[in-house]
């Protein structure tokens, strides 16, 4: 099994987004996902810089991914999504059908966690269309997937979210720019502020969403490290761990021993990162929100 | 597709067979109706059609050439395939006007084994750009789609331009303030979902309690909202709930508000849509009656003397008192928050 890191969800300044991905050329993860898929008004990095990047995250060995933005309206989002899927270098991680319809009949997409991919037609409709690894929707249960490994066309990967919090929506409106009493149009980056957005808590102060920009997250990380042994059963490919604005290397450090190493990996393993708890309930076929930690 | 402008069809939502002849006898051009099980994003207790119950409201549609389209606009999971698929074909033999689907696989069924039968996208396909919509018209030949309730006028008048196919917009209900077919909140909180089951938020994990606090809302245990004694309670749809973010305990994602396009009809027409739909299967049939009745004569008085077009007060007065949350919004095709 290998390990990914998906594309950076949240809005980081240029200089952040590019030491993080110094440090990364270091840690022991196989696959990187790089670009905004959130919001196209995060333009930190010109699509030169992210190109930069990628080669340099190449040249250290990883496997680089672009990745394109899941809500696509106006024309300056499908001028960017063009650019990306005909850049002739790197492979692409779709997200909406757009990108579909830019990469179809070109061997070797990634099929992203926002392509509904529920059941084994579609899968067999993707990989027709040249795609050769999927991530399930995040809702989707250790048993529906485990269904679809079973039916999975030759040659198809099969990618997990397995750490970070989980985008669970996406809207035209803006809940950060809600959330300052600014329109989106003037927003003035405000995501730069919260470099793992905004908790969302209930009246009786129980986690409930992340506030991203046009997505919301759920509350509590995924965590899915001690279903290592399950994921591995289920030749699951790769594990995508979300980056954090702090201790990923020491995530990936963490998913990278339990694969390698003859231990399980202890219960409480990376718990100091999330004092309000993990979640794991879809995996386990449960709400989404629930850790179920049997 | 070039841009002519054309008066739109009335499309109106079916949840039972007198909702279905309501909306046929006040004028709509057609209903939408899905059958009694999760293939549908409007999967409630009670609601929806069984064969019999299909076949009779065909029969009462054609009467007066109105036409019956059937949403099948889940994302079938593995185990279940063959009842989706199933779906698909009682739909081809009622002989239904058209399949709302938002399934690939699911399309790529009904494209393979029915190519007669006439294809929509659903909302829940998520299509908000004309790549997509002409991926999706390659690719199974799809002959409309329901635009997501996430668009600007001019977004909407622009894909209409470029777009190989019909558009379909909503013009009133319940407002998705989320991409719809990429929303997973509810599933996050109560494990059933649009995509998966055909529910939002169900009401069968809803809560209500009367407390010193005031009166609560609960979804599957989670807090949605607290009301004061004089304050009308809203149904606790996850999105609609008050949270807090920061200092600030507010509508953090949307207020409870409907989708009311009313007052854009002329400018909805000049941008060349198809057709406009109503949300609410889960709805009355009284409901649907005086919807449809008023739409009807928007519609015609707009289609009339689209440049002296004017919201008559009896209009607004009528589908103010139905609206959700008793308030409503242009949604996306107006930004008031852009």
């Amino acid at each position: 099994m290998r390990l990914s890191l998906g594309p950076i969800l949240y809005f980081w300044s240029k200089e952040t987004v590019q030491a993080f991905y110094a440090e990364a050329a270091s840690w022991p993860v196989d696959v990187v996902y790089l670009g905004e898929t959130v919001c196209a008004k995060r333009r930190a990095l010109r699509p030169a810089d992210w190109l930069a990047l990628a080669d340099r995250l190449a040249e250290a060995g990883k496997e680089v991914v672009l990745s394109t933005q899941v809500l696509l309206e106006s024309e300056a989002d499908l001028h960017t999504l063009e650019h990306i899927c005909g850049n002739g270098r790197y492979q692409v991680e779709a997200n909406d059908a757009a990108a579909l319809h830019l990469l179809g009949g070109h061997t070797g997409f990634v099929s992203g966690p926002h392509i509904n991919a529920y059941n084994a037609a579609t899968l067999q409709w993707l990989a027709g269309l040249g795609a050769r690894r999927w991530v399930p929707p995040a809702e989707l249960s250790r048993d529906a997937i485990a269904d679809l490994q079973h039916a999975r066309p030759e040659g198809m990967e099969t990618e997990v979210f397995a750490y970070g919090r989980l985008p669970l929506a996406f809207s035209a409106r803006c809940f950060t720019a809600r959330a300052a009493n600014v329109p989106k149009d003037r927003c003035e980056m405000r995501c730069e502020e919260n470099p793992e957005g905004l908790a969302m808590h209930t009246q009786e102060e129980q986690t409930l969403f992340t506030v991203n920009g046009i997505q919301l997250q759920s509350g509590t990380p995924c965590n899915l490290l001690p279903e290592i042994e399950d994921l591995r059963r289920l030749e699951i490919d790769v594990l995508r761990i979300s980056p954090q604005p702090r201790d990923t290397g020491r995530i990936a450090a963490a998913f990278r021993a339990a694969l390698d190493g003859p231990a399980p990996p202890s219960p409480d393993e990376l718990a100091d990162l999330a004092p309000e708890g993990f979640n794991n309930g879809y995996w386990r076929g449960q709400p989404g929100m629930v850790w179920d930690p049997r | 597709m070039a841009v002519v402008a054309r008066k739109p069809e009335l499309i109106c939502p079916a949840g039972s067979l007198p909702a279905l002849r309501a909306a046929v006898d006040e004028g709509a051009d057609a209903v939408y109706i899905g059958f009694q099980d999760a293939t549908n994003a409007r999967n409630f207790p009670g609601l929806n059609f069984g064969p019999d119950a299909a076949r009779e409201g065909i029969r009462y549609a054609r009467r007066t050439g109105a036409r019956v389209l059937l949403a099948l606009n889940t994302y079938p999971r593995t185990a279940h395939w063959p009842r989706w698929t199933g779906a698909v074909d009682r739909a081809a033999e009622l002989g239904v006007d058209a399949v709302i689907l938002a399934d690939p696989g699911l399309l790529h069924y009904a494209a393979g084994t029915y190519p007669d039968l006439r294809l929509h996208l659903s909302v829940q396909g998520s299509a908000t750009n004309r790549h997509a919509i002409a991926f999706y018209h390659e690719q199974f030949g799809i002959r409309r789609v329901v635009l997501p309730r996430v668009l600007s006028l001019a977004q909407v008048h622009q894909i209409v331009e470029r777009s190989p196919v019909e558009i379909e917009v909503f013009g009133f209900g319940s407002l998705c303030v989320m991409v719809e077919g990429r929303c997973a909140l509810s599933s996050y909180v109560t494990g059933e979902s649009p995509n998966t089951c055909g529910v939002c938020s169900p009401a069968k994990a809803v809560r209500w309690e009367e407390t010193p606090a005031g009166r609560q809302s609960r979804l599957n245990g989670v807090l949605i909202d607290r009301y004061a004694p004089d304050e009308a309670a809203g149904y606790p749809t996850l999105c609609k709930g008050r949270y807090r973010v920061g200092e600030a305990t507010y509508y953090a994602i949307e207020e409870p508000t409907g989708l009311n396009v009313l007052q854009m009809l002329p400018q909805l027409m000049a941008s060349g849509v198809a057709a406009i739909k109503v949300e609410g299967r889960q709805r009355s049939p009284a409901y649907v009656r005086e919807v449809t009745r008023v739409l009807r004569a928007a519609l015609d008085a707009c289609a009339a003397d689209p440049r002296r077009f004017l919201v008559r007060e009896e209009w607004s007065a009528v589908l103010g008192r139905l609206v959700e949350g008793h308030s409503h919004t242009l949604g996306a095709l107006h930004r008031p928050w852009q």
